[in-house]
């Protein structure tokens, strides 16, 4: 029990200095992810199922597919399929795999093999749900709170400003002008042949 | 030195230092055999979900503007 907890916490340590050190943000994000595993064997090791749980759902789950997706907005265009073809070479991979593999491992073993807890034993979910909704019920619902805000302010920051047809059109209109110098009869001939 | 310059490294480094202090919480629960060290764990976890949400759309939109991911790239807002 002892040795998976200073072999997970080995493979949380490395990991995370490997992200650090990775010039690539995808890279990076690989490692990234194998260390939220790691820390979440970590977590299982010392009583904490609940939460290893949730550090694999939630973190390595939700917060990380947010990251791809933005890394995917902004970095592909045209030459997507090559720099796709460029990250799946091995030297790439092979990294965040080994960690991973002595991670799944470790799990396998402990969930047939070991019992969780470490020195004063586990910590049941029931306990954890009696004090989250008892002392600390406030922060429940502050929390919801933040949540609620988060979303509010992301929604906010995430809009793109539809343009309106008149501005749209308009610019339409000077750009067709101007390609065809400037001579308001021939401008826009070309048109139906590209709006379909 | 090791000094990160990309908006988006930045961000995951928010999210190591976050764990770790998460980390700290839930050990020190453990080793007290204390429920408390996993709720407050569980507050962090919200607080970062919440913060990466904001983090990425600014993100997004700092792209959008500037066409670059580079913090020092910002700096143009002065006193």
């Amino acid at each position: 029990m002892e040795l998976a907890f200073y072999i997970a916490g080995a493979v949380a340590v490395i990991s995370t200095i490997l992200m650090l050190t990775r010039l690539n943000v995808v890279h990076a994000l690989l490692y990234l992810i194998v260390s939220l595993l790691g820390v979440a064997v970590v977590f299982y090791t010392l009583g904490a199922p609940f939460v290893a749980a949730l550090e694999v759902i939630i973190y390595a789950g939700a917060i990380m597919v947010l990251f791809v997706f933005v890394v995917m907005m902004l970095n592909l265009g045209e030459h997507g399929a090559e720099l796709e073809k460029q990250w799946l070479t091995p030297g790439i991979w092979i990294g965040p795999v080994l960690l991973a593999g002595i991670l799944i491992i470790e799990v396998l073993y402990l969930v047939w093999g070991g019992t969780a807890g470490l020195g004063t034993g586990a910590l049941e979910p029931k306990e954890v749900a009696i004090v989250l909704f008892g002392p600390y019920l406030i922060g429940v619902e502050l929390a919801s709170m933040l949540l609620l805000a988060g979303l509010v302010g992301a929604y906010h920051l995430g809009f793109r400003k539809a343009e309106k047809p008149e501005i749209q059109h308009g610019r339409d209109t000077h750009e067709r002008r101007a390609a065809a110098g400037g001579n308001l009869v021939l401008a826009g001939t070309d048109r139906l042949a590209r709006t379909p | 030195m090791l000094v990160r310059r990309n908006l988006i490294l930045v961000l995951m480094s928010l999210e190591v230092m976050l764990n770790a202090a998460g980390l700290a919480f839930v050990v020190a629960g453990a080793r007290w055999h204390q429920a408390d060290g996993q709720v407050v764990f569980l507050f962090i976890l919200a607080m970062a979900a919440a913060e990466v949400a904001v983090g990425l759309a600014l993100v997004m939109q700092i792209y959008r503007r500037f066409k670059s991911l580079d913090v020092d790239a910002l700096s143009e807002m002065r006193g």
